[in-house]
């Protein structure tokens, strides 16, 4: 992808994921081998989905480029730089949001803040400004176990946010929603996603999520994971037409053949 | 906004705003605590009507008015508040150094392996042994004064802290620590800013429980060696045969540990109000 040294013209790979493998070593049992021999390249500000059954190490990916586990085998960059723990320029949102559950709404977008060393007055204007982003002004003195799966979820997204990271990895941060509430998230993520421009990567077993959100779609096979196809998934993603025309129905229907397979293997391997 | 309008317009009390009452002096709150606690009053006029009816010797339960004016008699001398606040003195200076050594333990233990290895045993092996088979040895390292009580609820009320504090930060919720890893804090910001926070419903708990242990060796210890204090008054009243102020100061001691138990449950339910 590189053309010397016009690095306008054609965007860098942003993170370079190189031949990663992961073995995950339970306290009882023998070690499980997550990730085999996994390489994709993530372009900046680009939204890439990774689509996989449960188990095939998407997550264990996620937490490679977050920085939380450690990187065993090949090798992941950022920005030209290896992975040397977490931190703020690679924001998080979890499926099962991960707020703070002492710290109200905002007392957890402060905090993120206040680790970025911002003064006061720019910290709370901040805060004000993410939590009318996502919709929480009224809600902002509540606590997280007073509020439904939806304004959590808000919140934990309005505190990622909120310090400016240039990488959003999101661990099927809508799969512990109800229907109808994560249609409505993910049309609010791809509004935040345009205008924010971040490159995401964002990890789902929901094929049609994978195709309405993402650019690009690497789907991984069952475990070991690796990444078996990569589907390029590019629609006016403004259309509100969009899922019910033929082309997006086409493709939903593509990747979730190149899916299928995997996830019958997955359950196989999991009853046996 | 259909229901609303269907209270404003409903007959009675649904439409009218609440009226606001302090807490404390809600009649029907006041009247909810006295049918509580009924059975204790039901108590106390069962042991009266015992004593009065001569069913029990006096020798054996002195009558409860007795008491009571036993109570007071110690009151007014100021025996009683002179020994209650050597007692309770002891009590806090113990569990305060219980919590300021337990707490960080515990979460240490949880946090480093290393600790771990080395604490978890010897935490195991001491928390089922009874502790009051250590107040002849404390005595005879400390002496009859002060610091043998407060070492005795020290040691008494230490591992319930450690073990409840050694739990709680092992429950912490691992994506809690990476969220905020990833928001810019340090390996030992968390442990302060995520694992202590996460940890407080278990270490409160865990502290609840110490208060009891604390009355219980505070008194034990009392009774046994010692030349003030409101178990030395139990044991010195007893052996002089005036059962009347012996039961007086024993249900000054309970009601203590109740007032006591109780506030710390307020204090609880103030911290903790985020749990819902």
């Amino acid at each position: 992808m590189r053309q010397g040294a016009n690095r306008i013209v054609a965007a860098p790979a942003q993170i370079v994921i190189d031949r990663v493998s992961h073995t995950y070593r339970p306290a009882r049992g023998r070690p499980v081998l997550a990730l085999d021999n996994v390489s994709l390249e993530v372009r900046d500000r680009e939204f890439v989905a990774l689509l996989g059954p449960s188990g095939c190490g998407k997550s264990t990916l996620l937490y490679l480029i977050g920085g939380f586990l450690p990187v065993e085998a090949g090798a992941i960059r950022v920005d030209d730089r290896p992975i040397a723990g977490p931190g703020p320029d690679r924001g998080i949102v979890f499926q099962h949001f991960a707020l703070f559950p002492w710290k109200t709404v905002r007392q957890n977008i402060l905090y993120g803040l206040e680790k970025q060393g911002m003064a006061s007055e720019e910290r709370q204007r901040r805060a004000r400004e993410f939590i009318d982003l996502v919709g929480l002004t009224g809600f902002e003195d509540s606590y997280p176990a007073q509020l439904s799966g939806g304004m959590k979820q808000r919140a934990a997204i309005a505190r990622t946010l909120a310090i400016d990271p240039h990488i959003l990895l999101m661990d099927e941060p809508f799969g512990a929603l109800d229907a109808q509430t994560r249609n409505l998230m993910q049309v609010e993520l791809l509004r935040i996603w345009q205008r924010s421009r971040k490159t995401v990567i964002f990890v789902t077993h929901d094929v049609q999520e994978a195709v309405l959100l993402a650019e690009r779609i690497a789907v991984m096979s069952a475990r070991p994971g690796h990444i078996k196809e990569i589907v390029e998934a590019r629609f006016d993603k403004e259309d509100p037409g969009l899922t019910r025309s033929q082309p997006f129905v086409e493709m939903v229907d593509h990747v979730w053949n190149l899916v299928r397979g995997e996830a019958i293997l997955a359950q196989r391997s999991g009853a046996g | 906004m259909a229901l609303d309008q269907s209270q404003a317009t409903a007959p009675g009390t649904l439409g009218r705003p609440p009226v606001r009452v302090p807490e404390f002096f809600a009649p029907a709150r006041l009247l909810a605590g006295l049918w509580r606690y009924l059975p204790l009053v039901l108590l106390a006029l069962a042991w009266e009507a015992a004593t009065r009816l001569g069913v029990i010797s006096p020798a054996e339960l002195p009558a409860l008015d007795k008491v009571g004016s036993a109570w007071w008699g110690l009151l007014a001398g100021g025996d009683l508040g002179d020994n209650t606040f050597i007692s309770l003195s002891r009590a806090v200076a113990g569990l305060a150094a219980a919590i300021a050594l337990g707490v960080p333990l515990g979460v240490m233990m949880a946090w480093s392996k290393p600790v771990r290895t080395v604490f978890n045993p010897i935490v195991q092996a001491f928390y089922p042994m009874p502790k009051s088979a250590l107040i002849p040895v404390v005595v005879l390292w400390l002496g009859f004064g002060s610091a043998s009580k407060i070492l005795m609820i020290f040691i008494g009320c230490m591992l319930p802290i450690t073990l409840s504090a050694f739990n709680g930060a092992r429950g912490t919720d691992q994506v809690l620590i990476w969220s905020a890893r990833s928001l810019g804090a340090s390996r030992l910001a968390t442990l302060t800013q995520v694992v202590l926070p996460g940890a407080l419903p278990e270490i409160l708990a865990g502290i609840r429980t110490a208060i009891a242990f604390a009355f219980v060796l505070l008194v034990s210890t009392e009774l046994i060696v010692a030349r003030h204090g409101l178990g030395y008054m139990i044991g010195w009243l007893g052996d002089g045969g005036v059962y009347d102020a012996m039961f007086a100061v024993v249900l000054t001691v309970a009601a203590l540990g109740f007032l006591a138990d109780r506030s710390f449950l307020l204090l609880m339910k103030r911290v903790l109000r985020w749990r819902e």
